[in-house]
């Protein structure tokens, strides 16, 4: 399989301090990465930075063979990568429905972002029931839904995913694992997945990196590191 | 009970004037936090460009329309021009910006059409009037209305409106779905100066056109803003509303005249005091 | 609009001075004292203002700088502090010199109260407050039923005097010297207040009520007596402004003074206290400088004044300089 996303040497920083040095990271076409790390690693600021989020960088970053480091965010996007930001990014005051129609806002295909919304209520059949209700009147694991929901509009063919399961109670963070799973087998979307929960990130992903301090410390397929004492000891830490 | 009732109307009919600049200033402040103290002055010159216009011959609706177009598209320069440059400075500095504006647009305003009181011309035929009130205030509600529905209806159900309202609560999530955010914000200032715009032209043939002419009403377009909630476009508009009656009945029955926006004032401070996130705003409260 | 400046201005709060800062102020305020020899009596009566104008900014400054509470109607207070020096002068035919404590506690007074339903205001919905005072002042002083005291539309004369025990000066001269004295007093007074625990408490309620009020502050008290203080400074400066002016009327204080002093106030540089020295020499010289740039459009010049020094300075010229000695600093120790 070929690379879809590609990171070579790229640093990044918030004004004056660096987050991320020397950084080699990438995505297959069609698999699941999984990024992992304590808090502070700097797996936040690797996805905002592959969609150019107020964080200087420097590097390359190709996505399907084209360089896209130093274009706009909007432009990214445009380009087929959809991204759920840790806190979600949903438009509170907006109902579910808008938020979904918003999701798809940079296409022109009407007729397959009505196909499209089928499908995204065929994943997450409870937003159907609440396609009225504002976004910021939703449950927790709702808006998680919503959020990736309102992602698949964009009809990506890159999934950023930032800590899917936070703050969610565990059934229902199974059910939107389940669902991913679903997304990339059934779809073909590629992802890159940044979790602290290291356990659930492997059972889905196929490749991990492992990030400490802003810099890569362990990478390799996920069931090989799931295997390997050592490295989920030091660290992974069960 | 007839002149309270003349009072009651005209007082609606000014009202509709306040709204515009008011529903203009929270458009405004939704997607900036910032008060545009220049909304009058764009309104007043936009006003002046149908005046010269329509003494050049030109119909009255179309100079309406052109000068609409004119407030427009000087709206978005502003934004893309001067506005822009100030992102990230602190919020007195916008304040002395706006107050800049103001001053450029007022002088140039006076020099290029004179400080003279000019009559302005109003569309409607004297036919339309009534015991209650004058054609022109007629009209003027209608046109108010008009405006608030369409202005309504872009809203609500048009995707641009839809990005518009997105890019303002939220401009990093809107930037993920792919809208371009900045220039949200610059057809946000035309179509508010184009609203503004509006407001100016129907207010000109009653209180005549001078460079000076929005001041009372960019203070009563504030002041609606407040008290409808500043986060409430919809609320600002009834609070336009609700501050043109309050003035002419203070100005009718309390005062006179020659006091009236003293004690209006008062009134829309005293409702602020008492509820401080305005008649139709949500309290936001802020995490800490 | 809260106005919350950078956290830097946190750092901003007066400290002592260094040996070279001290100098500084001592070589200005000689400068500043052999001036009225030097010059000719309309430079003076320009430098005049400039003295008053500090002080009204220093004024607005407390309010809007450290406690971050924005006022648009500033005026009204220089306003009432004009109408009491020419009021008493005229109709009770007190000497001026013991007005100006009066005009100060008399603005204290009215800034106190306006202050009370300020409490219930903040941001946007003070500064509405604060323009509508501001464009209710010329009305008000209009009014027919105070007509008697304020002379109403016409306005009152207030009387040139002779400079005190002798001196040989003219009024001007002595006026100036006198406006120069209060202001030293004042902005001394002011540099004391705000350096001290007065001046935390203060900027700490602009910066992080919740926290200033765990803290045991009394915020609302804290807020009324700044609201007071700032209303002082600048009635004071409109007493000496009558002063200088001869004569007060209703025109004199519209809205344009309210904003000038918040133009002033925001361009010297917020939350500074030599901040208000560098508004006072824009608000009075700038608009002149711009008049001989261009007749016709003399405010337009102006406005571009404005804008041009917000994006150049966005913390004021006091915030801008602050900025470029701390540079040099640091390459002289690096």
């Amino acid at each position: 399989m070929s690379a879809l996303l590609e990171l070579k040497g790229v640093n990044a920083a918030y004004g004056q301090s660096q987050v991320i040095y020397d950084l080699n990271l990438s995505v297959a076409d069609g698999g699941i990465t999984a990024l992992l790390g304590a808090n502070g690693a700097g797996k936040t600021t690797t996805l905002r930075t592959i969609c150019n989020m107020r964080v200087r960088c420097s590097g390359t970053i190709t996505f399907a063979g084209k360089k896209i480091d130093g274009l706009q965010t909007e432009d990214i996007v445009r380009r087929g990568i959809a991204h759920v930001p840790d806190g979600r990014g949903t438009f509170v005051h907006l109902t579910v429905e808008e938020n979904l129609v918003l999701g798809a806002y940079s296409r022109r295909d009407r007729a397959a972002v009505a196909q499209d919304m089928e499908r995204v209520f065929g994943y997450f059949p409870r937003l159907r029931e609440r396609i009225a209700q504002q976004a910021g009147t939703l449950s927790g694991g709702e808006q998680q839904m919503l959020a990736i929901a309102r992602a698949l509009m964009l009809r990506p063919r890159l999934l950023l995913l930032d800590e899917p399961s936070f703050g969610l109670a565990p059934l229902i963070v199974q059910e939107i694992f389940r669902i991913l799973n679903r997304i990339n087998t059934e779809d073909g979307v590629s992802m890159l997945l940044v979790e602290q929960n290291a356990n659930l990130a492997l059972s889905l992903a196929h490749d991990v990196y492992l990030l400490e301090t802003g810099r890569v410390v362990l990478n390799g397929p996920a069931a090989q590191v799931r295997n390997d004492d050592s490295a989920r000891r030091a660290y992974l830490g069960y | 009970m007839d002149t309270f009732l003349h009072q009651l109307l005209s007082g609606l009919a000014n009202g509709g004037i306040y709204a515009s600049i008011g529903l203009a200033l929270v458009m405004i402040f939704q997607a900036t936090h910032h008060i545009n103290f220049a909304q009058g002055e764009q309104a007043m010159f936009s006003a002046y460009i149908a005046l010269t216009l329509i003494q050049a011959g030109v119909p009255y609706w179309a100079a309406f329309l052109i000068a609409l177009a004119f407030a427009f598209i000087a709206g978005v320069a502003i934004e893309r021009v001067v506005v822009r440059q100030f992102d990230n400075a602190p919020v007195l500095a916008v304040v002395v910006v706006f107050l800049g504006m103001l001053f450029i647009i007022n002088s140039l305003a006076g020099w290029l059409f004179t400080y003279n009181v000019q009559a302005f011309p109003s569309p409607f035929p004297v036919g339309l009037g009534s015991k209650f009130l004058s054609a022109h205030e007629i009209g003027m509600i209608g046109v108010t209305l008009v405006t608030l529905a369409v202005v309504y209806a872009f809203f609500r159900f048009t995707p641009l409106g839809l990005a518009m309202r997105a890019a303002a609560q939220n401009p990093e999530a809107s930037r993920l779905v792919g809208i371009r955010v900045g220039w949200m914000l610059a057809l946000g200032w035309g179509l508010a100066g184009a609203i503004g715009a509006v407001a100016a032209i129907m207010a000109a043939p009653i209180v005549y056109i001078e460079p000076n002419m929005m001041a009372g009403i960019l203070l009563y377009g504030f002041a609606a803003a407040l008290l409808g909630g500043i986060n409430n476009p919809w609320g600002a508009a009834v609070g336009g509303f609700i501050v043109g009656v309050a003035e002419n009945l203070a100005g009718a029955y309390v005062v006179g005249t020659e006091l009236k926006l003293s004690v209006a004032l008062v009134i829309i401070i005293v409702v602020l005091v008492t509820k401080p996130a305005g008649l139709f705003g949500r309290t936001v409260v802020t995490r800490v | 609009m809260t106005v919350r400046t950078e956290p830097v201005m946190a750092a901003a709060l007066p400290k002592a001075w260094s040996a070279w800062q001290a100098t500084g102020v001592v070589a200005l305020l000689v400068i500043a004292v052999i001036v009225p020899f030097a010059v000719s009596s309309f430079h003076l009566l320009q430098l005049t203002m400039v003295v008053i104008y500090a002080i009204a900014l220093l004024g607005l400054n407390i309010l809007t700088g450290y406690n971050g509470q924005i006022s648009l109607g500033h005026g009204a207070f220089y306003a009432v502090g004009a109408y009491t020096m020419a009021i008493l002068i005229e109709r009770a035919g007190m000497p001026y010199w013991s007005i100006v404590p009066v005009a100060g506690i008399v603005c204290f007074i009215v800034g106190f109260l306006f202050g009370l339903p300020a409490l219930r205001l903040e941001g946007h919905y003070l500064a509405l407050s604060t323009f509508a005072l501001a464009v209710a002042t010329p009305q008000l002083l209009k009014f027919h039923a105070l007509e008697k005291w304020t002379g109403g539309v016409q306005g009152t004369f207030v009387p040139g005097f002779a400079a005190p025990l002798g001196l040989p000066l003219a009024w001007d001269q002595w006026l100036y010297l006198f406006s120069l004295g209060i202001a030293a007093a004042l902005f001394f007074f002011a540099w004391n207040l705000l350096r001290g625990s007065t001046g935390i408490a203060i900027t700490a309620i602009r910066d992080h009520p919740i926290a200033a009020k765990t803290m045991g502050i009394n915020i609302s008290l804290y807020k009324l007596l700044t609201f007071g203080v700032s209303a002082m400074y600048t009635g004071i400066a409109g007493a000496l402004g009558a002063l200088v002016a001869q004569f007060v009327s209703p025109d004199s204080f519209t809205i344009f003074l309210s904003l000038s002093l918040l133009v002033g106030a925001v361009i010297g540089g917020v939350a500074s206290i030599f901040g208000a020295i560098f508004g006072a020499l824009f608000i009075q010289f700038v608009p002149n400088f711009a008049d001989q740039i261009s007749k016709a459009v003399t405010w337009a010049v102006y406005g571009l004044f404005m804008i041009t020094f917000m994006y150049l300075m966005p913390n004021g010229i006091a915030g801008f300089l602050k900025v470029i000695g701390e540079r040099l600093r640091r390459r002289r120790n690096s």
